[in-house]
């Protein structure tokens, strides 16, 4: 029951066909097996689903007349930009309609003034600092998909990066959306100044994976190109002790633009994949980089580089130029393609813990993959305190997908046990449904499915994603005790 | 801070929450009551008083993040992050001792720092709240990153107590940087907003600039080299570091002149580089020129106090130029002879009236909120004298109809039954 939405009876309407060929050209409407296969997965290739049918409009008036159809014949409708999310929030639903964004495309306007883009949701992150670069601005966060994935997906799940540490997130990054309400209206939320008037519809907007509107453009804050950025690698001969080295730089009043740790077996996948240079006998690495003001960032090296050989750093490096520095992310970026070399398949789990846990959670989850019998290797955004703990798994072996997510819900658990949470960046989507119900109460999930019926009272977008029914989280938890206690005591169970 | 928590307050809370839901009576709900000024009147049947739900729940500091009860006062946990050398990066106004936490979160406001840092929006890391159901209920966390279910911690920030009832908080702390400094030039307001949207194109450590007088005031932090390096690049007169503080504290906590006495006070929130002309007579610029204070005069005579504070500058008659016409500017022409006060907090206590093509007869709420709106922001009537009617749709620029359906649905979602105070945000 893992792999699936939430349930919902299927009703398939496959007059929205007819009707969507009458809006949009033949070659934007696809309804054959063929033509939607590409469309079956998002990045967490488990899950599967053909929609009834894929949409690619083009301009925000198709978009609307779309919703006005489907919101008509009640049929659901699930928005996709690149389908790089990794929690199946792009997964279509079999009679569902797969509204993608990959034609909106176009960077609308540039604002070198106010530092400002104005960007269509199709338009792939990194394209976006590329448009800019020649005005010394660029746009911050930086998921490793970024060369990929869409602007539009990136304000849907709040993406992270390797830079959020310094510079925030998708929700820090953007000023205003473009939206096309389950009704087909067009509206704003947040504006061109630094507020805007009414509760914070731009900050709920963010993060809510597709529930609660279509966003059909995207107003990006630039920053300036910091005048220098440098990078530090130190090698450890504990992963605790890299652990306790991340809280010693933040405790010491030093906000680094990134600080990224990888554990052993990541170090190897990476360097024999790019050869970063990469100490391969070292139980773990951290990666620090600190930019801004030349003056500052001097400074801030120089006491980086003694905070990190005090926590018992076995070396440190300073990147002689720039060309080192890249080639010390360049193993960080490409891990998991790296580790995707060295396994048949992974499983990214996404957590965050409080940072002073990170050596007992990785202790905690070295044992849990022990007992599993399935490798983990970590490779993660350390100073955010956000894991990434890969599962190393064969899905032709029979058993070994469930183990790897049985082994994924443990360490989700552990995340919340520790006070933390069970994603960082990559969403709820279809993946962490039953986590939800081990991170929230009947009262809180009832109180999302209110907000949720605040924008799209019948159910049509995205439904069955990011929150769960307390339907589902019943049953979840009559198989799922946890400290003895049972999370919903108040429902009946069967 | 061992201070013992009293274990009852949050269920006396809860208490009289349901008791009012029961009788249908509607609630205000107040902390230390000092922004109290700032929203729509509301109508309620009885007060709800959460600064008795006080305490600091956990505050590691290598977390950068601190969880505090609702009720704490504001000053309190200031003291308590500034003993580890830190501090709540979007330095939020308090308008009075009483300020508490909860107060601070919902009415949203942040200090000089906003463009530069955050907002107490994007700081805020979740929430315990209470419904007009009376479902106690936690959204968001303690961690930095968290996006499981919907962002309803942000939600709440600025909500102006309209959805429910903070309990408790949870905000990202930063470290304080190790030095400041503050440069000061004079500048005309057009030259004032070049150069601050010049500089916000440079990656500087710049934590506040203002504009006010005739005066461009610029704060920057860090290291000594960064300092001095910084200061080599902006260039204009360093304040003397106490004096600085307590002009940065004066124009937080709008202690100026000019934000008290019979005016109305507009903020306009506008993009940066909005043109000086676009938004004329603003008498306060703020953010990198993204906030602007315009006050509308409403024919009454200047207090005294203003005009004796004009008295003791001379550049800010030398900004009203010929236009002026009011008798507070001809005052302070005639008193000017002092000369001094440049960069001086004296200086910049007093804003002298403004010429320009906003009338000193009043604003109309429909002319300011028209020029916000053209520049592409917006405008609220942040503060009006008692005697100053208020425009009949509220002090916060009207909402789109879609967006003023999602409100009342929002309102709805969270509080059904209306308790929670009815017409703060909107009607
Ligand atoms: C190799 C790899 C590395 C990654 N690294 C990171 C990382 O460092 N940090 C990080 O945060 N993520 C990372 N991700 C995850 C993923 O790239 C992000 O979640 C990204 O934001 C998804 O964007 P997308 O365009 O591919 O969205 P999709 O996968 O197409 O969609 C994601 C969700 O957004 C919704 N959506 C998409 N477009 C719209 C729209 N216009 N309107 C409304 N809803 C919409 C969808 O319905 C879905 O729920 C990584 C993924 C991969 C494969
Ligand atoms: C396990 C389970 C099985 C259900 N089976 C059915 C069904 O077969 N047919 C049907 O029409 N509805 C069923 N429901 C109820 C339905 O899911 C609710 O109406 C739904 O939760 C939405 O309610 P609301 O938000 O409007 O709740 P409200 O009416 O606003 O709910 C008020 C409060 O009651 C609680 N609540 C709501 N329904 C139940 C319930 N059934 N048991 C315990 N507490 C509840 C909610 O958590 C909430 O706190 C079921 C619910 C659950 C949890």
């Amino acid at each position: 029951m893992s792999r699936i939405p939430d349930e919902r009876p299927l009703n398939p309407k496959p007059e929205v066909i007819t009707e969507l060929r009458r809006l949009l050209p033949a070659a934007s409407v696809l309804a054959t097996e063929a033509e939607l296969a590409p469309y079956e997965c998002d990045g967490l290739s488990a899950f599967q689903q053909r929609p009834l049918v894929v949409a690619l409009p083009e301009t925000v008036e198709q978009v609307q007349q779309i919703m006005r159809l489907c919101h008509r014949l009640e049929v659901p409708v699930v928005a996709r930009g690149a389908g790089t999310g990794l929690s199946g929030g792009a997964l279509p639903l079999a009679d569902g309609v797969l509204l993608s964004l990959a034609k909106f495309n176009r960077i609308i306007d540039i604002d070198p003034a106010n530092r400002s883009a104005k960007v269509q949701p199709g338009v792939r992150n990194l394209a976006i600092s590329e448009a800019v670069a020649s005005h010394g601005l660029y746009y911050a966060p930086d998921p490793s998909s970024q060369i990929a994935c869409s602007i539009g997906g990136n304000v849907a799940e709040n993406s992270g990066g390797v830079h959020c540490l310094k510079y925030g997130l998708t929700v820090h990054n953007i000023l205003k959306l473009k939206l096309v309400s389950v009704e087909g209206e067009l509206f704003e939320v947040g504006s061109e100044a630094l507020d805007s008037p009414g509760l914070d519809l731009l900050a709920l907007m963010t993060g809510s994976e597709g529930m609660l509107g279509i966003i059909v453009e995207v107003t990006v804050k630039l920053l300036p190109k910091p005048e220098r950025a440098q990078a530090l690698l130190a090698s450890f001969d504990s992963v605790e002790r890299a652990g306790a080295a991340v809280a010693e730089i933040i405790g010491a009043g030093i906000i680094p633009a990134g600080l990224e740790m990888m554990d052993n077996p990541a170090i190897r996948a990476a360097e024999a994949f790019v050869h970063a240079d990469y100490p391969v006998d070292a139980a773990a690495i951290l990666i620090c980089e600190l930019d801004g003001f030349n003056a500052e960032v001097s400074v801030d090296v120089m006491r980086v580089r003694k905070l990190l050989l005090d926590a018992g750093a076995t070396d440190v490096r300073t990147a002689a130029d720039d060309a080192e520095r890249l080639r010390f992310w360049k193993g960080r970026k490409a891990a998991f393609p790296a580790v995707g070399r060295i396994s048949p398949d992974y499983y990214c789990m996404d957590g965050t813990i409080p940072r002073r846990q990170l050596g007992p959670v990785l202790n905690r989850i070295a044992e849990l993959s022990a007992e599993s019998g399935l490798a983990v290797a970590n490779v993660f955004h350390a100073g955010d305190g956000n894991l990434h703990p890969l599962i190393l798994y064969d899905a032709n072996n029979p058993g070994e997908l469930e183990k790897a997510e049985e082994l994924g819900g443990a360490i989700l658990e552990l995340c919340v046990a520790v006070g933390g949470t069970v994603t960082g960046e990559h969403g709820v989507g279809v993946e962490k449904l039953n986590q939800m119900c081990v991170q929230f109460n009947s009262a809180e999930l009832t109180q999302m499915h209110a907000v949720k019926a605040a924008f799209d009272p019948k159910g049509l977008l995205n439904p069955g994603k990011a929150v769960p029914t307390l339907h589902r989280c019943a049953e979840f938890g009559a198989m799922h005790v946890h400290h003895g206690e049972l999370k919903f005591p108040e429902l009946p169970r069967f | 801070m061992a201070e013992q928590l009293d274990a009852n307050t949050e269920q006396a809370i809860v208490e009289q929450v349901t008791a009012s839901r029961s009788a249908g009576t509607a609630l205000t709900i107040h902390g230390g009551k000092t922004k109290a000024f700032y929203g729509n009147p509301v109508s309620a049947d009885a007060e709800l008083d959460c600064s008795i739900h006080r305490g600091v729940m956990a505050y590691e500091p290598t977390e950068l993040a601190i969880t505090v009860r609702a009720g704490t006062p504001l000053a309190e946990v200031e003291a308590l992050l500034a003993e580890q050398g830190q501090e709540f990066p979007f330095e939020p106004p308090h308008f009075g001792d009483q300020a508490t936490i909860g107060g601070m979160v919902a009415a949203g406001l942040s200090g000089p720092r906003r463009p530069y840092a955050a907002s107490v929006r994007d700081a805020v890391l979740g929430v315990r709240v209470l419904n007009g159901k009376g479902e106690v209920m936690d959204f968001g966390g303690r961690v930095m990153k968290n996006v499981a279910g919907y962002d309803l911690s942000r939600l709440m920030v600025g909500s102006l107590g309209v959805l429910g009832v903070l309990l408790e908080v949870s905000i990202k702390v930063m470290p304080r940087p190790l030095g400041r400094i503050t440069l000061v030039q004079e500048q005309d307001q057009p030259s004032a907003l070049a150069l601050m949207q010049r500089w916000a194109g440079q990656a500087l450590p710049i934590t506040g600039t203002a504009w006010l007088n005739g005066w461009l005031y610029v704060r920057v932090a860090g290291s000594e080299e960064a300092l001095s390096e910084t200061q080599r690049i902006l260039g204009g007169t360093p304040m003397a570091n106490q004096e600085a503080d307590a002009f940065w504290t004066a124009i937080r906590e709008q202690q100026l002149d000019c934000f008290v006495g019979e005016r109305a006070l507009w903020r306009v929130s506008v993009p940066p580089a909005t043109a000086a002309d676009a938004i004329p007579g603003a008498d306060l610029i703020e953010w990198g020129g993204a906030l602007r204070w315009l006050r509308s005069e409403v024919g009454t005579a200047v207090d005294a106090d203003h005009a004796s504070t004009v008295g003791a500058i001379s550049d800010a008659g030398a900004r009203i130029g010929s236009e002026s016409e009011s008798e507070s500017e001809s005052e302070s022409e005639s008193e000017a002879g002092a000369g001094a006060g440049r960069g001086t907090v004296s200086s910049a206590r007093a804003c002298v009236a403004t010429g320009g093509d906003v009338g000193a007869d009043g604003v109309s709420a429909e002319a300011v909120r028209a020029l916000a709106a053209a520049a592409g922001g917006h405008a609220t009537l942040f503060r009006a004298a008692a005697s100053i009617p208020l425009p009949s749709d509220g002090v916060f620029a009207p909402l789109s109809p879609v967006a003023l359906r999602l409100h009342q649905n929002l309102k709805q979602a969270f509080d059904p039954d209306g308790l929670f105070n009815p017409g703060r945000l909107y009607q």
